[in-house]
């Protein structure tokens, strides 16, 4: 139960194709005070940008008008207040489709406090000095096929946004754990000198960003760590009081577990360095933590520590890198993996003879090896499914790989099964630099009358 | 008889670009004096030459039963172009829990 100097923020997205339900069922029985939705893997934010290049009106989440579809009637009803990266690369454009969207539920005229000042990109493109953090080149050697840069703003807009009142807070690109840290700095008004309130706040949001990772999603192995009616899985919220106190918890009579392992598990998760995991807010500590078991279904979270922040944004640059063609066949029975093997060199001797030349080729034999690969030392399976996949400046050479695998039903070793349509992809790959704050102007606007 | 990393600890495996970020946790505090001394970073290196170029390093974590591997190298040039399957090496953890160690006793 929570105390009145308590707020309760829950988690109802942890990434763009997160499960619908669970949010709408922490709406409506979790007591929560915010519902934050997290949609944005790294190159979303590209392809959104890509759709608003060919209507200015989209480029938002395309899952925004079935979430909120879903639970704006109960949210504004209780006053549960929505913050959201859903804006991803036209957050105006996402405040317009939401405000639509209460409307036409007869909801009235819903004010959307709008994050701006994430896409930095017509900043960057004057900086091809800054260094691509994964390669040490200059950003210079991308500029030309750069199709978006966004800057992982900080939880201190967003409060900023959630200060004016609005039930509903839009952000493109948002760090993961500031949309959960933004409103406990807003509630309590913490700033970023209050260190180990941040890092607590920090802390969190990191183990709430992931939604059922931490209440037994991702976690469940039969036998050794049960999970219990794991179809029905609900999602956490965290319970956090003004001087930094926090516990995490999940929607009463949902299905899942919520405990010690489940926290760890996603507490280290992506942390890399545990003593300096770097947010737009602070350099977190998590070593020092301690997790302990409260109650069934609650976990206390204790010491998380911090650093300042960093003088720097981290700015994620998507850019068009060429196609991923692939194709899949299946063989079965005696001898399916000598078939299989054999229909793969065919398939390679046959886009050698049209020329197609690629960056990058890779062949699996999934059953063998397409995980963890060492195809010389893995049992033969009964049957195998023939995968092959290339990547490459040209669509069409793309396009062949899934093609000539698809042509092993009739032009390849006998008894091929199954071969799937050919699959082409547009590559939107991903590098960052970092990019000094004082640059960045991140603000707030409001979207409808307050 | 040797045990297995699995009969020990349980681990998760995620991503940030090319590299891997895998969690070892101990089941009992017990353990941890143990794995610290034989999950070595060249022992992982090994179990995953085939995967990763490298390098690994290993964040003790004693506080939380655990231990924090960051292997480089370790995804197909990253989730945004590999094409790899399982472009974010989330099936990692189990490489990782089935490494064989030294009997404890």
């Amino acid at each position: 139960m929570k105390s009145r100097e308590t707020i309760r923020v829950g988690a109802g997205a942890g990434t763009s194709d997160d499960r619908m339900v669970p949010a709408l069922e922490l709406a409506e029985r979790g007591d929560i005070d915010y519902l934050v939705f997290e949609c944005l893997a790294e190159r979303t934010v590209s392809r959104e940008n890509l759709a608003r290049s060919k209507d200015p009106e989209l480029g938002y989440s395309p899952s925004l008008h079935a979430r909120l579809r879903m639970v704006l009637p109960t949210c504004l009803r209780k006053g549960i207040r929505i913050v959201s990266n859903m804006g991803a690369a036209n957050p105006l454009g996402g405040a317009r489709a939401t405000r639509k969207e209460a409307t036409d539920l007869g909801l009235g005229d819903v004010a959307v406090a709008v994050v701006l000042g994430d896409d930095v990109s017509s900043i960057v493109k004057h900086r091809g000095e800054l260094t691509l953090i994964e390669n040490g080149e200059p950003l210079e050697s991308i500029l030309p096929k750069m199709i978006s840069a966004n800057a992982y703003l900080g939880a201190d807009v967003v409060c900023e946004a959630l200060n004016t009142g609005a039930p509903i807070v839009l952000s493109g690109r948002v760090a993961d754990p500031s949309l959960f840290l933004a409103p406990m700095m807003h509630e309590f008004g913490w700033s970023y000198e209050d260190l180990p309130k941040i890092a607590q706040g920090t802390a969190a949001g990191h183990l709430l960003e992931c939604t059922a990772s931490v209440t037994g999603g991702c976690f469940g192995w039969p036998g050794k760590k049960d999970v219990p009616d794991l179809a029905r899985n609900g999602f956490p919220f965290a319970d956090v009081t003004p001087d930094g106190a926090v516990v995490i918890g999940k929607t009463p009579d949902t299905g899942g577990r919520l405990d010690v392992m489940t926290c760890t598990e996603q507490l280290i998760y992506e942390i890399h360095d545990p003593t300096a995991y770097i947010t737009p807010d602070c350099v977190l500590d998590i070593s020092s933590i301690a997790l302990t078991q409260e109650a069934a279904d609650r976990v206390r979270v204790a010491g998380a520590r911090a650093r300042p922040g960093t003088p720097t944004y981290k700015v994620n640059v998507g850019y068009a890198d060429g196609y991923i063609g692939e194709g899949e066949v299946s063989y079965g029975g005696i001898d399916a993996v000598a078939r299989a093997k054999w229909a793969a060199e065919i398939v390679k001797e046959r886009l050698k003879l049209q020329g197609f030349v690629y960056d990058d080729f890779r062949v699996d034999l999934i059953g063998m090896s397409s995980l963890h690969d060492q195809l010389d030392i893995r049992p033969e399976p009964y049957e195998v499914r023939l995968r092959m996949a290339g990547r490459t400046r040209e669509r069409k050479a793309a396009h062949a790989i899934g093609f000539e695998v698809r042509a092993m039903h009739m032009h390849g070793p006998g008894g091929a099964g199954g071969a799937c349509e050919p699959r082409v992809r547009d590559v939107l790959a991903v590098k960052s630099v970092l990019l000094p704050k004082n640059l960045v102007n991140a603000q707030v606007v409001v979207e409808g009358s307050l | 008889m040797s045990v297995r990393v699995y009969d020990l600890a349980h681990a998760r495996a995620g991503d940030k670009g090319n590299t891997s970020n895998i969690s070892v946790i101990c089941y009992d505090t017990e353990h941890w004096d143990f794995l610290e001394r034989e999950l070595t970073p060249e022992r992982v290196a090994e179990a995953f030459k085939h995967i990763a170029k490298g390098p690994i390093r290993r964040h003790p974590l004693r506080n939380l039963k655990a231990f924090n591997f960051i292997i480089e190298n370790a995804l197909g040039g990253g989730v945004t172009v590999s094409l790899a399957q399982d472009i974010h090496g989330k099936s990692l953890s189990n490489v990782m829990l089935a490494i064989e160690l030294p009997d404890p006793k």
